[in-house]
Parts: C-alpha cells; sequence; structure tokens
C-alpha cells in the first residue's frame, strides 16, 4: 500500500526513476504517513522560491532515506545522524546553495543529538526539518528518544519506562535555548488549520536562509499510523489530542526580524598573494650568502643534544642552531623530545647539522651535548660519543662529567646571563660558547637566524649580548 | 624558491593550502593539534574555511559534506580520533568522495599515549571502517614529505575519487626541517558529479547506498576495479642501495630515517644491507619485494609497532623469502645501534646458513 501525492509540485519528480520497484509513480511511504505531507510542503516552496536548482537536500537515515526518489534537487545520503555536520561543510564552501537537513527523530534526537546541537549552536545558515513521530519507522518501530512515556514500542514492551528510559526529548525547546538560532517552531502534519502553520513554518524556515539570516528550525509531529498500530485519521486524532500535550506546538523563538543578514564574499587570491598569505613567499627568507668558518674535523657534521629543564630555552637554543646551519647551506634537522617529557619537567632537542644529507633526525649517540641542568647531564652523559664533546652549565650543575674519552668545557651561563640581566638568555649563553669553541657557526648566521626564530624581536638585543658573552667566556 | 624551515604538522597546511584546498575540519589531539592551528590561522587569510568541529565524529562528516561540493577539503587527526572518524571513511569511500585525511599516529590502544608509534597501520591500510574498500595512503618521511605527500594527496583523491590518508607518526609532525614549497594551483570543480548548489550538479546523488544486492555488488566491483588500477599506476617507494644487498631493511616513516643511518654505518663496515621504504602504504610496493627476494637472502622489517606492516611484506613475499621482524612501541624508538646489533645477529644467521648449505 502506498500513497500518491496529488498535484505534483513542480520540485518533484515526475516518475520516480530512482525508486527500485516497478511502481515508479507512489511513494514508499505507508497510508498515513506524515513524511508525504511534509515533503509536499517543501516541495512546494521550493518551487514557489524558484530557488529548486540551488537546493541541496541531505538525506537522513530512517524513513526519510530515500528523499533522493522525489525531489528533483541536489542530494547528499548521509550517515545516521550526521546530518548537520554534513550539511555545515556543504553549507560552508558553497555558501549560495540552499541547503536542506531533514531528519528523523531517532536520527536527530538520539544518534546525531551532538551534531545538530553544535550546528544550531554554530548558527549554521541551514534549515533543518525534524519528523517528530515518536518512534522508529524504519526498523519497524522501535523507542525513539521521543516515545511518550507509557507508549509500547517493540524495544518497550511494557511501556516507555521513565525511571528505565527517561522522558522524551523535547527538541524545538531545547534548541531555542541556544543564542544562535533564528526561528525554532513546532507544527503538527494532522488536520488542515495545522497543516496551513506548518506550511507557513516551512516557508519561513526556508526564506531565512535565502535571506542569509542564520539557523531555522522546524519540528513537525507526524503520524506513523504503522509503527503506532492505529488507523491513519486515529493517528492524527492521537498527535492532536495526545502527543501535543507532551509536545506543544508554536514558536519557540523567532528573531527573524532583528538579525543582520551576513553577507557572503568570495575571495580570489593570486598565486603571489596566496604565497604571501600563508608566508611562503620568500619574503623571510634571507638571500644572503654566508661565509662558513673553517671547522676543525672533530667538530664537523656535529649531531647535537640539547638538554635541560622545561623553560630554560632549550627548544629554542636547538632551533636557532638549526636555522643558522641553514643559512650557512648545511643539511639540517631539529627534532623536540616531546610529550610526558616536556611536562615532567625536563626538555631536551636532537639537532644536526651536516654538509652531507640527513638520514636519521635521531641524535642517540651526540657527537655534542649541550646540558643545563644535572638530571639532564646524568641521563645524557654516558651516551656522548667517545671523542665527543659536553658542554655543561656549571653554574647549575653541581657535579662534573666522570667521563675522561670526552672534551668537557663548564660554562657558568646562568651567572653570566644574570650578570648581562636576565636568567632567561643562559640558553644564548651556551649557545655562543657552543659555536665560539668548535666554530660549527659564524655569530653573523647565529645572529639572522635569532631574528628568523625569535617572534619578540626586542629580546634580541640582549640575546645578541648573551651570545657574545658565551663566545668570549670559551676563548 | 629558496627552502624555509618548518615542523611537520606546520608544512601539511601549506602543502595543502598550495594545492588548493580551501576548507578544514578537525577536532584538536595532540600530537596533531598544529594541523589545526595552523588551519584556524592561514584558511581565512585564502578564502578558505575552518571550523573546529563538536568531536571527530563531525569533523569527518562536515569533511564529506564540503567534498560533496567538489572543493578540496580535509581533516587531520591522531590515531584515537582516526578510530572515530572510520565511519566516515567508509561512506566516503563508497560514495567516492575525495578527500584528504592526515593522521599524525600515537600510542594505543585506547588512550595510549601521545608519544610517536605507528600503530594505526591496521585501521588506515586495511581500511578501519566497514565494508570492501580501500584508501590511498602515503607515508611521508621528512618536513619537505609532508607538504609534497599533502600536495600530491588531493591530486590522487580527485582522480580515483577516493579518500586519500597522509600518514605520519608523531616524529615526522614535530621535526623542523627546511622546506620548498611548490606552486599554487587553482582546481576546478568537477561538476559532473558533485553538487554544488548549480543547475548543472541538480540531477547529482552523492550517496552510499544500493538497497539491490545486485546493484551493491556491481558497486562494489567497481570500485575494486578501481583499486586494482591504483595498484598498478600509484606504487611509490625508494630503493636505498639494495642492488647488491642480501639483507633489505623495510620501514616507513621515522623508521626509515632511522634505517638509513644503519645502512649507511653497516656498509662502512661492509655488511651488504639495504633499505627499501614504501612511500605507498596502499599500493604496497609488492613487484619491488619480490624483485628484491630474486637477490636477497632476507628482509628485516622495522617498525613503532609490534608488527603491522610487516603482515604485507609477508605476504607480497608469499614465502619467497624469510622475513624477519623488529619493533618497538609505546613511544619507544629504536636508536640506529640497536637495529644495528638485530641486523649484526641476522647476519650471522645468514651466513651459518650459507655455511651449513655447503
Amino acid at each position: 500500500m502506498a500513497t500518491t501525492i496529488l498535484k505534483k509540485p513542480g520540485t518533484f519528480y515526475e516518475v520516480f526513476t530512482r525508486k527500485p520497484d516497478a511502481d515508479k509513480i507512489n511513494t514508499h511511504y505507508c497510508p498515513g504517513c506524515g513524511h508525504g505531507k511534509l515533503h509536499k510542503l517543501i516541495a512546494e516552496a521550493i518551487e514557489d522560491f524558484g530557488i529548486q536548482d540551488r537546493v541541496i537536500i541531505i538525506n537522513p537515515v530512517g524513513c526519510s532515506v530515500f528523499l533522493y526518489y522525489y525531489f528533483d534537487t541536489g542530494h547528499i545520503q548521509v550517515a545516521h545522524g550526521r546530518a548537520p555536520a554534513v550539511a555545515t561543510g556543504i553549507k560552508r564552501v558553497h555558501p549560495h546553495s540552499i541547503v536542506i537537513s531533514y531528519q528523523g527523530d531517532g536520527d536527530l534526537a538520539a544518534i546525531g543529538g551532538n551534531e545538530i546541537l553544535h550546528a544550531a549552536n554554530r548558527g549554521e545558515h541551514i534549515t533543518v526539518f525534524f519528523v517528530n513521530n515518536a518512534i522508529y519507522g524504519m526498523t519497524g518501530g522501535q523507542m525513539a528518544p521521543t516515545t511518550l512515556p507509557g507508549m509500547k514500542t517493540t524495544t518497550t514492551p511494557r511501556g516507555r519506562d521513565i525511571r528505565n528510559e527517561g522522558y522524551p526529548l523535547k527538541m524545538a525547546e531545547l534548541i531555542a535555548t541556544l543564542d544562535a538560532p533564528v526561528y525554532v517552531e513546532r507544527v503538527a502534519l494532522t488536520d488542515a488549520k495545522n497543516m496551513a502553520r506548518a506550511r507557513k513554518a516551512v516557508r519561513k524556515a526556508i526564506q531565512i536562509q535565502m535571506e542569509n539570516k542564520g539557523f531555522a528550525f522546524v519540528e513537525a509531529l507526524s503520524a506513523c499510523p504503522t509503527g503506532w498500530g492505529m488507523n491513519p485519521p486515529d493517528a492524527e486524532k492521537w498527535i492532536n489530542e495526545v502527543m501535543t500535550k507532551y509536545f506543544p506546538l508554536g514558536v519557540f523563538k523567532d528573531i527573524s526580524d532583528k538579525v543582520e543578514p551576513v553577507k557572503f564574499e568570495k575571495k580570489v587570491l593570486s598565486p603571489e598573494e596566496i604565497k604571501k598569505a600563508i608566508g611562503v613567499d620568500g619574503e623571510t627568507l634571507t638571500m644572503k650568502k654566508y661565509q662558513r668558518n673553517i671547522v676543525a674535523e672533530k667538530y664537523k657534521n656535529p649531531k647535537i643534544k640539547v638538554a635541560g629543564f622545561g623553560g630554560q630555552g632549550i627548544l629554542l637554543l636547538g632551533l636557532v642552531l638549526a636555522q643558522a646551519g641553514m643559512l650557512e647551506e648545511y643539511n639540517v634537522s631539529w627534532l623536540p623530545s616531546y610529550g610526558p617529557e616536556m611536562r615532567g619537567g625536563t626538555a631536551n632537542c636532537h639537532v644536526n647539522i651536516s654538509e652531507f644529507e640527513i638520514a636519521s633526525p635521531l641524535v642517540s649517540i651526540p657527537t655534542a651535548l649541550i646540558v643545563m641542568n644535572r638530571p639532564s647531564l646524568e641521563k645524557f652523559e654516558p651516551t656522548v660519543k667517545s671523542g665527543g664533546l659536553i658542554i655543561y652549565d656549571n653554574s647549575l650543575i653541581d657535579i662534573e662529567p666522570s667521563r675522561k674519552d670526552v672534551e668537557v668545557i663548564p660554562v657558568p651561563a646562568t651567572k653570566i646571563a644574570d650578570d648581562i640581566g636576565s636568567t632567561k638568555v643562559a640558553n644564548m649563553v651556551m649557545l655562543g660558547a657552543y659555536i665560539g669553541y668548535t666554530g660549527i657557526l659564524t655569530k653573523e648566521s647565529v645572529f639572522d637566524a635569532l631574528d628568523i626564530v625569535v617572534k619578540r624581536k626586542e629580546l634580541n638585543e640582549l640575546n645578541r649580548r648573551a651570545i657574545e658573552a658565551g663566545i668570549e667566556y670559551v676563548m | 624558491m629558496a627552502k624555509q624551515l618548518m615542523k611537520g604538522n606546520e608544512a601539511v597546511v601549506r602543502g595543502a593550502i598550495l594545492a588548493g584546498c580551501r576548507a578544514f575540519f578537525g577536532y584538536p589531539i595532540t600530537p596533531a593539534s598544529e594541523i589545526a592551528e595552523a588551519a584556524s590561522l592561514l584558511m581565512p587569510e585564502v578564502g578558505g574555511v575552518f571550523i573546529q568541529a563538536e568531536s571527530e565524529v563531525a569533523a569527518i562528516n562536515m569533511l564529506f559534506g564540503a567534498a560533496s561540493g567538489g572543493v578540496r577539503a580535509m581533516t587531520a587527526s591522531s590515531s584515537p580520533g582516526i578510530s572515530l572518524m572510520q565511519e566516515g571513511v567508509s561512506y566516503a569511500a563508497g560514495a567516492e568522495l575525495p578527500m584528504v585525511i592526515v593522521d599524525i599516529m600515537r600510542g594505543g590502544p585506547g588512550l595510549g599515549n601521545i608519544a610517536p608509534e605507528q600503530g594505526d597501520y591496521y585501521q588506515v591500510v586495511k581500511g578501519g571502517g566497514h565494508g570492501n574498500y580501500k584508501v590511498i595512503v602515503l607515508a611521508p618521511n621528512s618536513v619537505q614529505e609532508m607538504c609534497d605527500l599533502t600536495y600530491l594527496a588531493f591530486d590522487l583523491a580527485e582522480k580515483y575519487r577516493t579518500p586519500v590518508y597522509v600518514l605520519a607518526d608523531g616524529f615526522i609532525g614535530q621535526m623542523v626541517e627546511p622546506v620548498e614549497f611548490p606552486e599554487p594551483k587553482f582546481p576546478e570543480i568537477d561538476k559532473s558529479w558533485c553538487v554544488d548548489g548549480t543547475a548543472e550538479t541538480r540531477h547529482n546523488l552523492i550517496t552510499s547506498i544500493y538497497l539491490a544486492p545486485e546493484e551493491l555488488e556491481q558497486h562494489n566491483l567497481r570500485l575494486k576495479e578501481k583499486y586494482e588500477r591504483i595498484k598498478r599506476n600509484e606504487v611509490r617507494y625508494e630503493a636505498y642501495k639494495t642492488e647488491d644487498a642480501e639483507v633489505i631493511l623495510v620501514g616507513y616513516g621515522i623508521v626509515s630515517r632511522i634505517l638509513k643511518s644503519v645502512v649507511d654505518i653497516m656498509r662502512e663496515d661492509g655488511y651488504k644491507v639495504g633499505l627499501l621504504r614504501p612511500i605507498t602504504l596502499f599500493p604496497f610496493p609488492e613487484e619491488k619485494i619480490r624483485e628484491l627476494a630474486k637477490t636477497a637472502s632476507l628482509f628485516f622489517v622495522v617498525e613503532l609497532s609490534t608488527g603491522q606492516m610487516v603482515d604485507d611484506v609477508k605476504l607480497a613475499l608469499n614465502g619467497m623469502c624469510e622475513v624477519r621482524f623488529y619493533g618497538r612501541c609505546g613511544g619507544m624508538v629504536p636508536s640506529a645501534e640497536e637495529i644495528i646489533e638485530q641486523v649484526k645477529n641476522v647476519f650471522k644467521e645468514v651466513e651459518k646458513e650459507i655455511e651449513h648449505q655447503k
């Protein structure tokens, strides 16, 4: 058995060719079902507004999954409950389109509860039609989040018990509490008087989107004679007499007169503008040629580990080394240790500066260890390559490295930094000591690297003084 | 263009924008959050869309919506977030939507930790959602490739109308290296299949539903044919010093970088060892592996997992050659020296075996 929609609006296909069964004229809905009624109101509105080409309907999961059989518009068929998210995606990339999200009660109020709430709260410029028939129709009459207390369904065989299943969700009321939605109304697809109100609500909800005003939501109480085990007239009567007691009809929110329409403008950029906008236009890059120092063989191609407390600027120290290395046209890499270690108080990073392609960016056996706290010295001293270098801040570390097969350079970096005027630049004193002692990088490239890496340029005056003090100390 | 120093996660967003991507939908998660942060900063600058979704489930469905509109769009997440997105990926594969998903893998299962791991191989390469589908998976091993493979991912996604993953571990995402950026692209919207609210696309339907079993079977076979085409045309790998190698190391992502060091160090000591790095994990370089099996005596697979990709190596070889596995997980990363010790033992065994056969 199927119902025929009389006097098809032009928005409906003349023949439902997408429908797989033999009957291409009637819908798949049961007699007395509210979906057909709502379809017709929407179709008429689209036709009257002359927006058919712009309409994209989001097809949900539920009895209305086959909206694309009937509406001659663009369609996206989506996963259960996700219609508002999909509608958000398509509307945002094509704001001139009219996006209609059509959902049933299981789809919208149960599995998709999160998506509808957030789409409404963001004030997405979409129109949502919410069909509430208090039951899961498509899957054979299970409880919906809107099933009335005491109502029998196949999963509430003793009637919905509010102590076990909770209360029916009043979605229109819920959404009306949010700031963003422009228009929220509940209607009933029943007698002529209610249908007239429904027709008005459908048109208004679509119009709000056409006027770029924002989010509109219409909840439609809809008969499911099959699911309810009633004949169609009794079903409509039940909506009017029972359902509306729990789900009162009316406008819950309407600020359509107050909101300013949004102007959607398309930004078109040239290739050069795009590169500039994302900072890859080369403007920040220096084309300067840097003269490299002559570096002693044992300090060439260092694998550096920098380690200390979080907050000492350990990562920055490493980053400036890598940046300066790049300016001098070495291959470089920088890798932070991140995660719990970072938060647990110690920080370290791995830096490679090499004449050759860098295979592994990880430094497990450093040739140079720059270390600014005792736990890190204790942890990493044994890993330093034989013949390597340890530079440590002996104003903070109260022990001495015990290795005899490595070079050990104590630098009172924190004390020097204090003398300059800020403990914070101790990392730069260490950096200066490292480049001064090994000659791996020039002061010039390191100073320029500072300006690229450090966002607050006013700090670099002090940073430069600290680097110089570090160089001076080891000379 | 000159190179600039950048973090992997930030290079992803630049690569995407230069490829013409103008929509990003995501949910913050360590260690992928820098991608969403960079997108939130840069997308509006180029007239693009950025939305911080309410969940990964919503993010992938927003992406589904934007992709339905024929525009280049993406999301990024990390392992637990990718698990949540799998429903949407299955729908997108079924509806044949082009989209790019970046996964910066962290430790699992469950909440695991935020340290780098490669435990998502199964859920990404083998298709973590329901149904018969595959996705193209690209595995960068440098910051340059984070940009380049993201850039490429959009082309592949469109060419085959399929979701494409960029699968990287936390290290590759957090690492800073020099990058050279490609030129911006301005892709046209293909109106033959998408819906964009115009008369031309009014009759288009984006769907993954095929009610009749005959039709759904046909749809699946069409998809299968597509995946076969991808297998024929899109295999990418790097072979390093494999020509005369007796032992072939196999690894992707950060592991491949460590393995390159292993090869270099061991070659200096005279060991004939080479590296095969799959760049595409699907399609997997099966033929190359079989070709190498003709001259090599053993494959040594290293992963930041308890062994996932190793299955594909074994499947490719189908018994042709012995396969060994070494893995660390939970955020533990093997040093080159640790792996060298393992590989040296393997060489001893291989030599013993040769001796025995004599």
